[in-house]
């Protein structure tokens, strides 16, 4: 099937948009003081207005502003000073007033973009619009019966739309999973895509290479991983190109993936689409954003992952797959930047980050934790890999000293002072000790000079054995090689 | 005469104990048994929560506990407010028995002060129409001559007032819903700037004109509630956060060199001779007492009417969505999910919540916005700013109420001949200012006149004052209508 794909991949290009949606973790719903949560007992959060009572009437929870600001901000969008929420009309049980209020004409947030790092290299997608609005119930079918929660109804979401300019299933992946790092970074959202909290809707369509018009698109609704981003997108592109080149046309119309079957099915052909309606909505003032919000959003949004991706690998030295890793969430970022900070050398980074990702993420991986559990604050393992880098003791001692200082929260120099594993650099220490060997073993040494080189190891660790493995190894050789005549 | 007390001679003879709540309310319940068979204001008298609710006034004056400023005052109100635990219907089959669970803020504030609430008023369903003719459940007989309407869409509020089965009501005034039965009564009826009063439990029709106000039998009344029910309240978006005078204060002051606004517009051919006498008769009593009339023009008032109908029910549409059979109200079951829609709401809607339903979708549908509602929103801008412009040369606005006194049962055959029927009221609503209509004399047939007083924003107590001098000049007095005679 790739195949098929990258052939007709050669003359067709896939023209990818995405409409994201992000539910905002603010502890009560976007209109009513109901509270947010994942898993409640059935309707228990509920008020009149999530119940779509008559006399109702809805109150924006600023809250939700202040963190749809802050993704906003983040994507360098246009914040509009005043927008406006719009009442989007149409009927489904889960929908109780009849109408989900959202915004149209005047979104929070418009012309962003969000980077996505492909093939270790940064993308530039462009956001069309933010905007704010409120979540849905949800309806489950038993047999015959329906049933509808309205807890997840009313619960704040934000709407990211890109542009259509994502040109493969990959990067479609990509977006959703940059944006699931980003909110995540930005501290707005749990983004659990298995609770909901970020789903994604793709627009897809094809056209000929060089062709400047867009081919007729498909909505595909409820892809709810970002593994089915990628399958279900991969799979549109292919029976779109197949329909364009038996001969056929793409209809427009909006089909649901169906993940167990992997292919995606007829849900409602444009005939049948629904007129929204939209209108501002009259019980709703204009949402104004003052400067001195702005301000504080902007004074208090941290560093973000791309910026820290590219700041790594110049700055520090790193591998962009070092850089990736550490970007993957801000508490590891947060981690190594505090390592760093912590460190007296500033050349270090990539041995730092060495540590990091090799000694303490594979010990937290082990027992199951991530990093914000971590026990071990930066500045110990920073003051560990110092004194490999100084000499104090072996990089091999220090993987030992690592071990229980993770386990104890002992400081790393106590453990070494206690062990009394200082490395040995001393010349005339070690001479002594390095003459002892020689004189002890003339048979090899006699070999070593007749020209068999595999033997300097064999002193190499004969010195390592008298000294418990203390002996610095650098000094070590030059000594052997001096004793040894070669 | 218990059945005409004022509000401060109610609460005098509470706090005196010249009569008890309880006798007081029996005395009222026994007087709506007797009147209201014939008049049908009331759809829904709450026998046991105003006794109870009055007990609990006079164990409390018993008890030496502080007493509101409402205290024993039994009232009406309009079935689109929401009353808990009190069935509220709005005068619709699709809210059939419906029991709230909450309070309006009005209810809320009423009911703190001390109110008694005897029970819900008969109204045009969800407030579309002007004569009550369009409840759902029966109509109401206007007090004045029983073959006539009372008006409406607050027509039961307005009857229950004027014939004595309450001490005061609230209605609701979208296009004039409350000035209008007011006049047609011989009653006071006051709308508030939009957004002075609470909407918070409102059952809404079109939430950018909704406004609740008081019918009273005197202008002194209409203050004493209006102080009680006004205020910023948080659960309202569109509520106003600014001071509420002392309505009280505003009283019994004069009236001179209060500049009254005659706008040529509202006193074109189609009023009714004796309209226009009794009118004339209200300016002289002002003029008399120290006003100058000032003529203004208001040149865009025949645009309020196509753009009142384009706003309302444009808003009306989105409003009733909610109606849906899933959470409340009726429901008619069916073998999927639309035509469950469908009968439920066929059944549940009138004709006039219909057409106007009908209306609003159609000006609302994509690719018509700009041409209608966004249109008639801008006709609202230019309203206002005649209003705008007029204040800056006088201090109200003075016009008929109605273009003719109460018409008879039956006598608007065509929804349109209805709909002028508010035509000097919409104007008030479209601009969000405050209006008053209050009783200027009888036509020969013995039918009451109501003058419309129109302020600026917020000026409620211009309205009082200027509203109470023509009340004492040429009110109607001790004359009470012939129907209410038990």
């Amino acid at each position: 099937m790739t195949t098929e794909l990258e052939r007709m991949l050669e003359t067709w290009e896939p023209v990818i948009g995405l409409e994201i949606h992000v539910q905002l973790k603010t502890r009560s719903k976007a209109f009513s003081p109901s509270a947010c949560e994942f898993g409640a007992p059935p309707n228990s959060l509920t008020d009149p207005l999530v119940l779509g009572l008559p006399g109702t009437l809805p109150v924006f929870n600023r809250a939700a502003l202040e963190l749809a600001l802050r993704l906003g901000v983040a994507t360098e969008s246009q914040i509009r000073a005043r927008s406006r929420f719009a009442r989007k009309h149409y009927f489904y049980p889960d929908l109780p007033k009849g109408y989900q209020i959202s915004q149209y004409d005047e979104p929070l947030c418009e012309n962003g973009h969000i980077d996505i790092i492909a093939d270790g290299a940064i993308k530039r997608v462009k956001l069309q619009r933010i905007h704010l609005e409120e979540d849905a119930g949800k309806n489950t079918h038993v047999g015959a019966v329906s049933h509808v929660d309205l807890n997840r109804a009313g619960v704040p979401l934000v709407e990211v739309v890109t542009s259509p300019e994502l040109h493969s299933a990959g990067d479609a992946a990509e977006l959703m999973r940059s944006l699931h790092r980003l909110v995540r970074w930005l501290d707005i959202s749990e983004a659990d895509m298995e609770k909901g909290q970020l789903r994604c809707d793709a627009n897809v369509s094809v056209r000929i290479r060089g062709e400047d018009r867009l081919g007729t698109r498909t909505e595909l609704k409820n892809i709810n991983s970002f593994r089915f981003v990628q399958n279900a997108v991969e799979n549109e592109i292919l029976r779109q190109i197949r329909i364009v080149e038996s001969g056929g046309r793409v209809t427009r119309e909006t089909r649901l993936w169906d993940a167990n079957l992997g292919q995606s099915a007829s849900m409602r052909s444009k005939e049948e689409a629904n007129d929204y309606r939209y209108f501002p909505d009259p019980d709703l003032p204009p949402l104004v954003v003052d400067g001195a919000m702005m301000g504080g959003i902007l004074r208090s949004l941290p560093e973000l992952p791309v910026a820290r991706f590219e700041r790594y690998q110049r700055a520090h030295g790193l591998s962009a797959d070092d850089a990736r890793l550490l970007v993957s969430e801000r508490g590891l970022a947060e981690y190594f930047d505090a390592l760093v900070a912590a460190h007296p050398g500033s050349s270090s980074g990539r041995t730092l980050a060495n540590w990091m990702l090799t000694e303490l993420l594979g010990a937290l991986n082990a027992e199951g934790k991530s990093i914000e559990d971590s026990a071990m604050p930066p500045a110990t393992l920073a003051a560990l890999v110092e004194l490999v880098q100084n000499g104090t003791i072996s990089g091999k001692i220090g993987k030992e000293i690592f071990e229980e200082s993770y386990k104890t929260g002992e400081a790393p120099l106590a453990i070494v002072d206690r062990r009394g594993v200082r490395q040995i650099s001393d010349e005339h220490l070690l001479g002594e000790v390095v003459d002892r060997v020689v004189a002890a073993n003339p048979k090899q040494a006699e070999g070593y000079r007749a020209g068999k080189d595999q033997l300097f190891g064999f002193f190499v660790g004969q010195v390592m054995k008298e000294t418990q493995g203390r002996a610095n190894p650098v000094v070590t050789s030059d000594l052997l090689r001096k004793r040894l005549g070669r | 005469m218990t059945a005409y007390w004022s509000i401060a001679d109610t609460v005098r003879n509470i706090v005196s104990g010249e009569i008890t709540a309880t006798v007081l309310v029996e005395t009222m319940l026994d007087r709506i048994g007797k009147l209201d068979d014939k008049l049908g204001a009331y759809l829904t008298i709450d026998k046991a929560g105003a006794l109870g609710q009055a007990a609990a006034i006079d164990q409390k004056r018993k008890a030496g506990q502080p007493l509101g400023a409402l205290v024993g005052v039994p009232i009406s109100l309009k079935d689109n407010l929401v009353t808990k635990d009190l069935v509220t219907t709005a005068a619709s089959k699709i809210l059939d028995g419906w029991v709230p669970p909450y309070d309006a803020t009005v209810v809320a504030k009423l009911r703190a002060a001390g109110a008694i609430i005897l029970g819900k008023t008969n109204m045009d369903e969800f407030g579309m129409g002007s004569s009550t003719e369009r409840s759902a459940y029966q109509p109401t007989k206007n007090p004045w001559d029983t073959a006539r309407v009372p008006g409406g869409s607050s027509g039961g509020s307005a009857v229950a007032v004027a014939a004595g089965m309450c001490v005061g009501s609230l209605g609701t005034d979208t296009g004039g819903s409350i000035r209008q039965p007011a006049a047609f009564c011989g009653t006071v009826g006051l709308k508030p700037t939009y957004g002075r009063v609470s909407r918070w439990g409102v059952i809404a029709f079109a939430s950018s004109l909704d406004q609740v106000g008081p019918i009273t039998r005197t202008v002194a009344d209409a203050a004493a509630l209006l102080q009680v029910i006004c205020g910023h309240d948080p659960r309202d978006a569109t509520s106003l956060d600014t001071p509420v005078p002392s309505f009280r204060e505003a009283l019994g002051g004069d009236v001179k060199g209060l500049r009254i606004g005659i706008p040529a517009e509202y006193f074109g051919g189609d009023i009714d001779p004796q309209i226009r006498a009794a009118i004339e008769r209200a300016v002289a009593a002002l003029v008399e007492r120290g006003a100058d009339t000032v003529d203004i023009n208001l040149p865009h008032t025949e645009l309020a009417l196509p753009a009142y109908y384009l706003v309302a029910p444009a808003e009306a549409s989105s409003n009733l969505s909610r109606y849906d059979g899933i959470r409340y109200g009726k429901r008619v079951d069916a073998t999927d999910l639309l035509e469950m829609y469908s009968k439920t709401r066929g059944a549940g809607f009138g004709p006039e919540v219909k057409r106007r339903i009908m209306l609003g979708t159609y000006a609302l549908r994509s690719g018509y916005y700009d041409a209608y509602y966004r249109k008639a929103q801008q006709i609202r801008a230019l309203i206002k700013k005649d209003f705008d412009k007029a204040f800056r040369f006088c201090d109200v606005v003075l016009t008929p109420t109605t273009p003719t006194a109460a018409f008879e049962i039956g006598a608007k055959a065509t929804p349109f001949e209805m709909y002028l029927a508010d035509i000097f009221t919409l104007s008030c609503n479209l601009a969000g200012l405050p209006g008053i209509s209050v009783p200027c004399g009888l036509t020969d047939n013995n039918l009451p006149v109501g003058v419309q007083l129109l302020g600026k924003p917020l000026d409620e107590a211009t309205l009082l004052r200027a509203g109470q001098v023509i009340e004492s000049a040429v009110g109607l007095g001790d004359r009470r209508p012939p129907g209410a005679a038990s």
